[in-house]
């Protein structure tokens, strides 16, 4: 066996500032194997794979490649190392034909015509179908992908990187890329596919590693696993965390969301027939592998997203109406009392401004209600001072440019201008994103006096452990549909563990 | 008429070599807002050679130096203020709207210095580079609008078609075009996306320098006139108006040449007039761009990383 690694890393790390991305990672790939990596969302995943592919630089440990330590500063030494990488977002320029797209990066004598053929050779070879003269933005996503996988094996790649490759496709699609994919290892290559659908690991790879946190937890066969041993490894020992839980009072149904189908720019539903109710006086979790479409469901509701079907009705509890939202723009939803407070993975992405400072970021939520033309700028100054000392922002003061305050400091600044104007419903997605333990729970607490002061809160979260101490029930996603509405009291983390990978919805709506 | 014509030409080789340069730093994905003052320091350094070689020589100035020396001191000069673009905007990750804005004041300062350390007057340069075929004249009205001309008119003729069939026929314009399109796509199949944006804008404004040159030798005969930095924005504008392709160039140049002098072989037109008249250059790229926008065909559109700056490990 010790001949037939193709590569192996050994005690991999990588720092992106503080955060470790990847933490003593070791990992070996045999020729003609299949290599499953899995892991939950900001697990390591992609930067572990980054590294290898050169677009990132190891901060410690080796890589060898037949045995061999090797450094890759760049995608062209990966190349050279016969190392290929499909990336999630496919890197292809949109202009060019799947033949120039193939060729492009080459230093061979440049003859599209040559390249055309060979492309039709491979694609023959491994059973692809693809018109190497089409542009590829008249491509669909299994296409594009199709020539991203060619642009690898035209390179003469031995080892082939896939990452969430069956994120973006269809069943059948799927079927034919893991037909092609067992066609390469037969040829002797060496393939590792990172994915979070356990049916799949299962289904096509050798072996599997899983990661969680950075962190390598192990290697096991795929014939001798099962799918609750995979999960238990993905997300690990449940952690008590104790975070106060009051029991819902009064609760009512605040938010009715009905049918929601939404199809974003690829031709991808990202939202497929979502219905759920949010309650008053209660935390509503939402549960998934990012990117499945709690972005998308959250700015529904907010007005901000266009649906393609579905309905969204509020109980407005001061006048007792029931009102459709998604007639509504996105101001008239949050004079309703609609907050979104949404947490983008670089933080000040969304709701604030970096460059204003804490008085004019609380003014952009109520710049409306001022009368003459100038500024009222008395009210947001005192908002900004009552939620620089009700939740212990660390800033010299108020007019401090808000990207100077830490990471946590931000958040607070922007989920206590949203709770500041009482809303009646609140929208919290990963509000505690990058925080530490104390800013965390400063955090937990605010959505917990929300609740009790019948607020309905809905909350996007990325830790479990967060969501089964802090949610009511619990809502989890995947690929943009509901696949089960659990109580946060009694359920386990597999359980929800399981619901995050489950492709088809399996779930009939009980009485929750 | 003819002599119109001939003017539009004349003018037109001025956008021709602007257009060419700023295409070639766009398809690097450089939006070099900086072409008006590159134009300017490339004549400027190109007329300061003239100078100081016809200064030294005297009347033994041999005709084929008196045009290579400018010609490659308007290159330098050029390609240096590229490189001071490139540096900012690549090395520093400089802002690229305001890193061009400020080589344009920079540029038409600089310019204006040079000049006034000379005098405006070229004319004795100007002759070698209005020098034509012979046999021009005998030609009747072929002769005149083809073969009239002096050596950068065909100069940048030819550069435009080269750049043409480089940037569509080869690995050196696919590469660079990848550049331009999606930084990130051409970094990771191995393009080192810094080399190629520091040469394109490099050359390009080389060769950009070259039409303020052009301009001052050509079509003003030589007469110094603080305008170029106008030729410049003009020839900006002719890249949108040929949708990146500078072997359209060669038309759209002169339809702009046309346009800019219209007003003067128009009898009757007042001088407030004149001033509308050119602004129809404009006008017309505005109307392409109404064109190219509601076709819709992606070809036609900018590049799409054009104006933006590229880091590898940027999150």
């Amino acid at each position: 066996m010790g001949d037939n690694v193709a590569i192996e890393l050994r005690n991999i790390s990588k720092y992106f500032g503080n955060n470790a991305a990847n933490k003593n990672i070791n990992l070996k790939v045999n020729r003609g194997e299949i290599l499953s990596i899995l892991g939950e969302n900001g697990s390591g995943k992609t930067t572990l794979m980054n590294m290898i592919a050169g677009i990132y630089y190891p901060d410690e440990g080796q890589i060898f490649i037949d045995g061999q330590e090797v450094t890759i500063k760049s995608p062209k030494d990966a190349f050279d190392y016969k190392i290929g990488m499909v990336h999630q977002h496919f890197k292809l320029v949109d202009v060019f034909s799947a033949a120039e797209n193939i060729v492009l990066g080459l230093n061979e004598k440049f003859n599209l015509k040559k390249a055309v053929a060979s492309v039709a050779e491979i694609s023959h070879k491994y059973g692809f179908e693809i018109d190497p003269k089409k542009k590829v933005y008249e491509m669909s996503v299994s296409e594009k992908q199709t020539v991203e996988i060619i642009k690898v094996l035209y390179r003469g790649a031995d080892i082939l990187i896939l990452d969430e490759p069956t994120a973006v496709l269809t069943p059948q699609e799927t079927q034919k890329l893991f037909a092609v994919l067992r066609k390469m290892k037969e040829n002797g290559k060496s393939i590792i596919i990172i994915t979070h659908k356990l049916h799949e690991v299962l289904s096509l790879s050798d072996k599997v590693a899983v990661l969680r946190k950075g962190e390598y937890i192990g290697t096991v066969n795929t014939a001798e696993t099962n799918e609750s041993e995979l999960t238990e490894m993905m997300v690990g020992e449940k952690v008590i965390l104790n975070i106060e839980r009051s029991e819902p009072k009064n609760t009512e149904d605040r938010l009715i969301v009905k049918d929601l189908d939404c199809i974003n720019r690829d031709g991808v539903m990202v939202l497929d027939d979502v219905t759920f109710t949010a309650r008053s006086g209660e935390i509503l979790g939402i549960a998934g592998i990012a990117g499945s479409g709690q972005r998308e469901l959250l700015e529904a509701i907010a007005g901000l997203q266009k649906l393609d079907n579905g309905e969204i009705f509020y109980n407005d509890p001061s006048t007792g109406n029931v009102e459709n939202l998604r007639n509504k723009t996105p101001i008239q939803i949050r004079d309703l009392g609609v907050r979104l407070s949404f947490v983008p993975e670089d933080r000040l992405g969304m709701g604030l401004v970096g460059n204003m400072d804490i008085i004019d970021n609380m003014m952009l939520r109520s710049y409306k209600k001022g009368h003459s033309i100038f500024l009222e700028r008395k009210a947001p100054k005192d908002l900004a001072q009552h939620v620089i000392e009700s939740l212990n922002v660390v800033t010299p003061g108020a007019t401090t440019p808000v990207r100077r305050l830490s990471g946590g400091n931000v958040q607070k600044v922007l989920v206590g201008r949203e709770i500041a104007s009482a809303p009646t419903v609140l929208l919290a997605a990963y509000p505690v994103r990058g925080l530490d333990i104390g800013a965390s729970y400063t955090i937990y607490n605010l959505l917990n006096e929300q609740k009790e002061k019948g607020v309905a809160v809905v909350f996007v979260g990325e830790d479990l452990d967060v969501l089964l101490e802090l949610c009511d029930r619990i809502m989890v996603i995947g690929s943009g549909k509901v696949t089960g509405i659990v109580d946060g009291r009694t359920a386990t983390k597999e359980e929800i563990g399981l619901l995050m990978t489950k492709t088809q919805s399996m779930y009939e709506k009980e009485g929750l | 008429m003819l002599s119109f014509i001939v003017s539009a030409i004349r003018l037109g080789m001025a956008f021709l070599f602007g257009s060419t340069g700023e295409t070639i730093a766009e398809k690097s994905g450089h939006l070099n807002l900086g072409i008006p003052g590159v134009m300017c320091v490339g004549a400027a350094m190109g007329c300061y050679a003239e100078y100081l070689y016809l200064d030294y020589a005297r009347l033994n100035a041999i005709p084929f130096l008196a045009i290579i020396i400018p010609i490659l001191a308007t290159l330098i000069g050029g390609a240096l203020m590229g490189l001071l673009y490139s540096f900012l905007t690549v090395t520093l990750r400089a802002n690229q709207n305001v890193t061009g804005l400020a080589l344009t004041t920079f540029g038409v300062g600089l310019s204006d210095y040079m000049i006034n350390k000379t005098g405006p007057i070229y004319t004795k340069g100007s002759k070698f580079f209005t020098t034509s075929l012979p046999f021009a004249d005998e030609l009747g009205w072929f002769g005149k609008i083809f073969l009239s001309h002096g050596i950068l008119i065909y100069l940048a003729i030819i550069i435009a078609l080269l750049t043409s069939f480089v940037l569509t026929k080869t690995r050196v314009g696919l590469h660079l075009r990848s550049v331009g399109e999606n930084p990130a796509t051409a970094d990771a199949v191995g393009i080192n996306v810094a080399k190629y944006r520091y040469l394109a804008t490099c050359i390009g404004c080389g060769i950009a320098g070259l039409g303020g040159l052009s301009f001052v030798m050509d079509y003003l005969h030589g007469n110094w006139e603080y305008c170029i930095d106008a030729i410049g924005w003009l020839a900006i504008a002719l890249v949108i108006f040929t949708v990146w392709k500078p072997n359209l160039g060669i038309i759209g140049s002169i339809v702009f040449g046309a346009l800019y002098i219209a007003s003067s072989y128009i009898t009757g037109v007042s001088f407030a007039n004149k001033e509308l008249f050119k602004m129809l250059p404009y006008v017309v790229t505005i109307v392409v761009l109404i064109i190219t926008s509601i076709m819709d065909k992606k070809e036609n559109q900018p590049p799409l990383g054009l104006g933006l700056n590229y880091f590898r490990e940027e999150r």
